[in-house]
């Protein structure tokens, strides 16, 4: 029997139910376009995460206060504090794979200049975080060792917080107050986008750390070192140099657990996409169990389709269709039936994620593979759940089938 | 004149239906000869066996014993496949019902036999089904769909459909019991032009005055043949014209 007949009978028994078949349809269409909506969500999400690991700089090391479990949970308030100025200042010194090695003190504060006032988030750090963090200026110059050495009132303003008070004009050489310490611009960087959580890394203005301590913390208190190498190939090493170098510094003894925890950026890109692979897995769950019932429902309708007709199949042997005929024109059905939800399931979820992304601002990807994974899936659904009905049909007795009322 | 080679050739075919304890004989042994180019009707009382045989005759049911052969080959322990490929390649059946698919036009019911065609002779060949729908008179009905033709007409498609395929038998089960005794003289009319353009059709009826369109009339009785002979002042039944209108 040619192929071609076969998809008419079925699109037009198909055609000729429209709304049960729609119905029938349902369980495959929200299955697949749950699938759509993870993984184009979750591509996008995965993107913005390399983004931003990718933006983290180049061959970077994170230094935390705090002591790592295997489970990555950190133990006890006592091992906190424990990161200072004199720890940085001993990793730049006595580390020969490092590049360079910057404390980051972190507070949040009002600034005030341009058009008007600001809170952000207010960065003590040293000259080398630019080379660290790979993040050039778009305008002025980033502050220098002898600007943290002199302990001088010199800020560079992040992209967004450039934005927000002087929109119109190049702020470099202005006066900006920060929590009503009066600081010069000298520098604007570029712009660096968000982070896979949302978060503006532009909304940021940078100082040096000396000038942090001097003028806004008052105290030696820091949350991480961060520090690079000068190659990928080094970080390994380095870890080990670095962690030999703290463990001397805080004066731990040989059976100590270290205090403190040393993140690369694989780590950190773990983490970010552990979180993402969860959430996949979970909503993968719920899909494939959509999708299941959906050819359950597909299966229940063949049935229904199969009795209803069992006449039509009379007829069709009689008149010299064999069972494998028969077989193959229910089973085209559902697998039309389902690949025709898969497909509709395919552009809902797209325009649902397309809408969910603008709603919250995550990055919608184009998920190509996914769609064709999801149309052969469902016509694996509709190839499974069919072939009872189908067989069914085709096991018919021609006499019976033709007295059937 | 040489005999013409038979279509038909049953040798002790029984039929029994094992309906849990006791056991129906349909068919208690029947011989019988159909030649090519014969018009047989088949009579009996209700219950006699007629539709078993025509079932039988068919290839839509095996014997329980006995040998069938049909235009020279044998019947008898065909596969299913092989038996769905005999009917498709040379019989065409008529039934009481008509057996229309509903909401299928004429064209479509007719070109139906078509498409479970594996001999391939109509392969890149115009299609047979307008010129048989022309044949029975519903030339310009191609695009009806059932419900918008008359019982006549409908038997009409159905005979189109059995002829589609140039089978050597058709076989019709009561062919004119769902139509008044007017429209049964044309649908014998088209059996009977079918028949001289060389179709052999055996048929099954209740009517005496139908059955006498036929060359020859088989009485049944419980499952055997109690009466076959050749029917003396055949009726000739006129068709209607033009034929367009008829039914
Ligand atoms: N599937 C079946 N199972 C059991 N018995 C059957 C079956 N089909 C037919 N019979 C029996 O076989 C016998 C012959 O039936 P058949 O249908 O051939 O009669 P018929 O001559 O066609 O009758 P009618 O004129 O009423 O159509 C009947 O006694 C019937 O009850
Ligand atoms: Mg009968």
């Amino acid at each position: 029997m040619r192929k071609r007949a076969l998809f008419a009978i079925a699109t037009r028994s198909i055609l000729r139910n429209k709304l049960r078949t729609l119905l029938t349809m349902l369980g495959i269409v929200i299955g697949v376009a749950a699938v759509i909506v993870m993984v184009a969500l979750g591509q996008g999400a995965q993107a913005s995460i390399e983004a931003q690991i990718k933006g983290l700089g180049t061959n970077m090391l994170m230094i935390m206060a705090g002591s790592t479990s295997q489970g990555g949970v950190s133990q006890g308030a006592a091992t906190f504090n424990r990161l200072t100025i004199p720890d940085a200042e001993k990793l730049a010194r006595e580390s020969t794979l490092l590049a360079a090695v910057s404390p980051v003190i972190f507070s949040r504060g009002q600034l005030i200049g341009g058009i008007g006032n600001w809170r952000t988030t207010i960065m003590g750090v040293s000259a080398s975080y630019q080379t660290i963090r790979d993040w050039p200026v778009a305008s002025g110059s980033f502050f220098t060792e002898a600007d943290q050495r002199s302990v001088r009132r010199v800020v560079v303003l992040g992209s967004t917080v450039a934005q927000a008070l002087y929109p119109d004009a190049d702020p470099v050489g202005q006066q900006i107050q920060i929590r009503d310490v009066p600081f010069t611009i000298i520098g604007v960087l570029t712009p660096k986008g968000q982070t896979a959580g949302g978060n503006d890394q532009d909304d940021t203005v940078l100082i040096p750390y000396t000038t942090a301590q001097a003028h806004l913390a008052g105290h030696s208190r820091i949350g991480q070192i961060i520090a690079s190498t000068y190659s990928p190939g080094d970080l390994p090493a380095a870890q080990e140099e670095i962690r030999a170098i703290m463990r001397e510094s805080h004066k731990l003894a040989p059976g100590d657990d270290d205090d403190f925890t040393i993140r690369n950026q694989d780590d950190i890109a773990q983490a970010a996409s552990g979180t993402a692979r969860v959430m996949s897995m979970l909503l993968a769950a719920i899909a494939s169990i959509s999708l299941v019932v959906g050819g359950i429902g597909i299966m229940n309708i063949m049935l229904v389709s199969v009795t209803e007709r069992t006449r039509e199949i009379g007829i069709r042997m009689a008149i010299g269709a064999r069972s494998g005929d028969v077989l193959a024109q229910f089973l085209v059905e559902s697998v039309v039936i389902s690949v025709a939800g898969g497909l509709i399931g395919i552009v809902l979820g797209y325009a649902a994620g397309v809408v969910l992304a603008k709603a919250t601002g995550w990055t919608v990807a184009t998920p190509l593979d996914a769609a064709l994974i999801a149309v052969l899936f469902s016509a694996a659904v509709g190839v499974f759940f069919g072939f009872y009905p189908a067989r069914k049909a085709a096991a018919l007795d021609p006499i019976q089938a033709l007295r059937y009322e | 004149m040489q005999p013409a080679p038979p279509v038909i050739r049953l040798e002790g075919v029984t039929r029994v239906y094992s309906t849990g304890e006791n056991a129906v004989h349909a068919l208690a042994g029947i011989d019988l000869v159909i030649g090519t180019g014969e018009m047989v009707a088949i009579m009996g009382a209700s219950g006699s066996g007629k539709s078993t045989l025509m079932n039988i005759l068919g290839c839509l049911d095996n014997p329980t014993a006995g040998r069938y052969e049909l235009d020279g080959v044998s019947v008898t322990g065909l596969s299913r496949n092989e038996l769905a490929d005999l009917r498709s390649r040379k019989l065409g059946f008529v039934f009481q019902g008509f057996n229309l698919l509903a909401r299928t036009s004429a064209l479509e019911n007719v070109e139906l036999p078509l498409l479970y065609d594996r001999s391939g002779r109509f392969v890149g060949k115009e299609s047979p089904a307008p010129a048989a729908l022309r044949r029975v008179g519903l030339g310009e009905r191609l695009h009806h769909v059932p419900s918008e033709l008359s019982g006549g007409q409908q038997q009409r498609v159905a005979i189109a459909r059995a002829l589609v395929t140039s089978p050597s038998l058709i076989l019709a089960d009561e062919p004119t019991g769902n139509l008044d005794s007017r429209t049964s003289i044309e649908i014998m009319a088209l059996f009977q032009e079918l028949n001289t353009q060389g179709i052999t059709i055996v048929l099954v009826t209740h009517e005496p005055d139908i059955a006498e369109h036929a060359h020859r009339i088989i009485e049944m009785r419980d499952g055997r043949i109690v009466r076959d002979a050749p029917v003396g002042a055949r009726r000739i039944a006129i068709p209607a014209a033009p034929a367009e209108n008829a039914a």
